[in-house]
């Protein structure tokens, strides 16, 4: 099985500027990258003209849902989901149910991705602690041994500071990293959007950026004192963003992520009451939105994670408070995220930088493009117009707030393993 | 218009619409016989899921007095104890036809929610902390019969201004019709940015109270789960209450108002409340007169 895909800007910043080329993949692996055109007899050929063909993109914070709640997503919609994102991997939170804390779950998820997945890869982050209840550590090493890549207890930050330090110390030694859903729940507690006038003006309890940016500052000041690395989920302020450029100057191994939500949209947005807009991290103000942009253009912020957080339709229609938080997002980041492309925000060799900083992160094969190397690559339209309609997504979830957005950028085809799992129909 | 969601998408015209209507409303409700044929026919669902004895009552007799049709509800005997969603509560209802519903509920939003799912008019008698129009319109018709106008006025809004409803209705209000209004309590009540809605902040109650016109004060709330914005009432009642030495720093004709229900010796004295300033029952039969106003214009009445 041959794969020619030509007339595309290769878009490949390890390996040095873009430029107009062709690569041809086979059984799997791209085998020849070069500029201009190719010949390969036999070889179905993909016209890229116009195009920019990257490395598989990686989305290094999502939610399946399986086991426990496959109303909401499960594995193999949630891997089609991916691919019509333009990810050929993805990295999975642990609240499922069971938690992914014990073997048989990371095995029945890591199994099922690749006995019945579409070809984008599965790694599990597990979880840091027993029944993310965060009192007593998982077992860190065997989960390492069913797949695990890293360990958190998202969405239930740890608490107990004795308790992070002992389960960054001890996941040290199989050589994971602790990953932080940073939040303070004492100030977070009863809070269902961004503290601001949005939040006095539409009578919300809020949620302050500060409780955000005190648990940063914990996280950061263990992983200092311990000399150990810490990856920050989906920072969503701009005291945040400050504390990381402080603690990266100061040569502590942090690294961020951020959601293409936190970019697009802010607090006022809550102003319609629309459940889709909660979220966790709560969609926050303009001042922190810009911080985010210039963080992302800078490199204070390493990579763009979607947080994709798929609930059923009926658990999102009722009163906001009752609502649970999230939102889905991988089928809309490519195009949210361009926009800083188009924008001038930032460089398209950035935006793949974005977009691929997790396997580095996370030490995983891929994020380039090489002969001989794995053949994971996505093909973007950056100029295709399209309207956002969430009952074309392929996950199970419509829980979006960009239904109905217009947008300039399109995934056009993703492939995993040399395998097409995605192709737009225009 | 259709519904009645919040003060805050209302401009100064249709406010003062609605006040002048209450008055011809008022002098019905001062009849021997106070029932009028003006919505007959018309049937209207009071659905009131958190406690209330003024809204409540005022709104059904106000619909009484039109010659509506009024229902209640109440969560605890319908079907969301079991387990049914608010919205298909709502679909359910809107299948009987109704022509008004009203809500109260615990949550910001809500009313906007059921205003999106059902296709009857809206009226919000009060969502979590964000607005309760009609409280801010039988208010200003209060205010407006002690002073004559709405414009100009000093107005001291004290009290648990970051979980009052009645604080946002009110200054929406306030600010829209030309009078100036300072916000005061501990620094716990005052939300944020509450200066970006034209409002002055003190935590000083003698600074707002300063020649005042017009002295509100709120109910303080102790069911919060983020936990007391004061250390106990004691506390909150020595510094913060309404008593003869604070009213003292207003105009000699101050009027002082309560939306109910009061906590007597915490956030005002027995004496200023039951005292010749107080408005406090005049407030709730106004209420009646202003709700009948919004029902008929809402309704029946003319295109405003």
């Amino acid at each position: 099985m041959k794969l020619l895909i030509k007339n595309g800007t290769i878009v490949n910043p390890k390996a040095g500027k873009g430029f107009i080329g062709s690569l041809l993949v086979e059984n799997g692996k791209i085998t020849k990258i070069a500029k201009g055109d190719l010949a390969a007899d036999g070889a179905e050929t993909v016209n890229a003209a116009g195009m920019i063909v990257t490395p598989g993109l990686i989305d290094l914070h999502v939610h399946f849902r399986d086991p426990g709640f496959e109303d909401k997503e499960d594995i193999l919609t949630g891997l089609e989901a991916a691919a019509a994102g333009g990810f050929t991997a993805v990295c999975t939170m642990p609240n499922t149910s069971p938690a992914c804390d014990n073997i048989g779950t990371i095995e029945y998820q890591t199994k099922k991705a690749a006995r019945e997945g579409n070809g984008v890869r599965l790694y599990p982050i597990a979880a840091a602690s027993k029944g993310l209840k965060g009192e007593t550590m998982a077992p860190i090493g065997e989960l390492k041994e069913g797949g695990a890549i890293a360990i958190s207890d998202d969405g239930k930050p740890i608490t107990d500071s004795s308790l992070l330090q002992r389960v960054m110390q001890y996941a040290s030694s199989f050589g994971l990293m602790y990953v932080s859903h940073s939040e303070d729940t004492y100030l977070s507690k009863g809070g269902q959007m961004n503290e601001s006038y949005f939040s006095t003006l539409y009578g919300m309890q809020g949620i302050p950026a500060v409780g955000e940016a005190l648990s940063v500052a914990r996280e950061c000041l263990m992983a200092q004192y311990l000399g150990l690395p810490v990856h920050i989920c989906h920072v969503s302020t701009k005291m945040a963003v400050d504390l990381i450029a402080y603690f990266k100057a100061q040569g502590v191994k942090v690294t961020a992520e951020t959601a293409p939500h936190y970019l697009s949209l802010t607090d006022e947005a809550v102003g319609s009451y629309d459940t889709n807009t909660k979220v966790n991290p709560p969609l926050r103000s303009e001042e922190d939105r810009q911080a985010l942009i210039a963080a992302v253009k800078s490199g204070i912020i390493d990579a763009l994670a979607t947080d994709h957080a798929p609930h059923h339709e009926r658990e999102k229609n009722v009163e906001f408070n009752t609502a649970p938080s999230g939102m889905v997002g991988l089928e809309t980041a490519v195009p949210l995220v361009y926009k800083l492309v188009h924008d001038k925000h930032i460089t398209v060799e950035r935006f793949v930088e974005l977009f691929t900083a997790g396997y580095g992160i996370f030490g995983l094969e891929g994020g380039t493009l090489t002969e001989g190397g794995r053949a994971d690559i996505t093909i973007i339209d950056p100029e295709y117009q399209w309207t956002i309609d969430k009952n074309m997504f392929r996950s199970k979830a419509r829980n979006t707030p960009f239904h109905g957005f217009h947008v300039k950028g399109a995934v056009f085809r993703t492939i995993a393993g040399g395998k097409t799992v995605y192709t737009r129909a225009y | 218009m259709k519904h009645l969601l919040g003060i805050e998408n209302l401009n100064r015209d249709q406010i003062m619409h609605i006040l002048e209507t209450a008055v011809s409303f008022e002098e019905i409700n001062q009849r021997q016989i106070k029932k009028v044929p003006t919505l007959k026919g018309l049937s209207v669902i009071n659905f009131f899921a958190e406690p209330s004895t003024r809204t409540r009552m005022s709104f059904e007799v106000a619909e009484k007095r039109l010659s509506a049709d009024s229902y209640n509800i109440a969560v605890s005997g319908s079907a969301i104890t079991k387990g049914e969603t608010l919205s298909d509560t709502a679909l359910n209802l809107q299948a009987m036809a109704p022509d008004c519903l009203i809500i109260r509920h615990a949550v910001s939003g809500t009313p906007h929610m059921l205003a999106q799912i059902m296709d009857c008019s809206i009226i919000n008698a009060g969502d979590g902390f964000h607005e309760h129009p009609t409280q801010a319109l039988l208010d200003a018709y209060t205010i407006q019969k002690k002073k004559g106008k709405l414009d100009g006025l000093k107005v001291a809004l004290m009290g648990d201004i970051a979980h009052s409803r009645v604080a946002r209705s009110n200054i929406h209000l306030l600010t829209k019709t030309g009078s100036h209004v300072t916000v005061a309590g501990p620094a716990t009540m005052i939300p944020k940015d509450i200066k970006k809605l034209g409002v002055e902040v003190t935590y000083d109650p003698k600074e707002a109270v300063k020649d005042a016109d017009i002295v509100m004060m709120l109910r303080i709330q102790e069911e919060r789960e983020s936990g007391l914005m004061y250390p106990d009432r004691r506390e909150y009642a020595k510094f913060f209450c309404l008593d003869e030495k604070l009213l003292s720093y207003a105009k000699p004709d101050a009027t002082v108002m309560h939306p109910g229900p009061a906590n007597r010796g915490v956030e005002i004295d027995d004496n200023i409340m039951d005292g010749d300033r107080s408005v406090i029952l005049e407030q709730v039969a106004n209420g009646v007169a202003v709700r009948m106003a919004v029902l008929y214009l809402l309704l029946g009445g003319s295109n405003s």
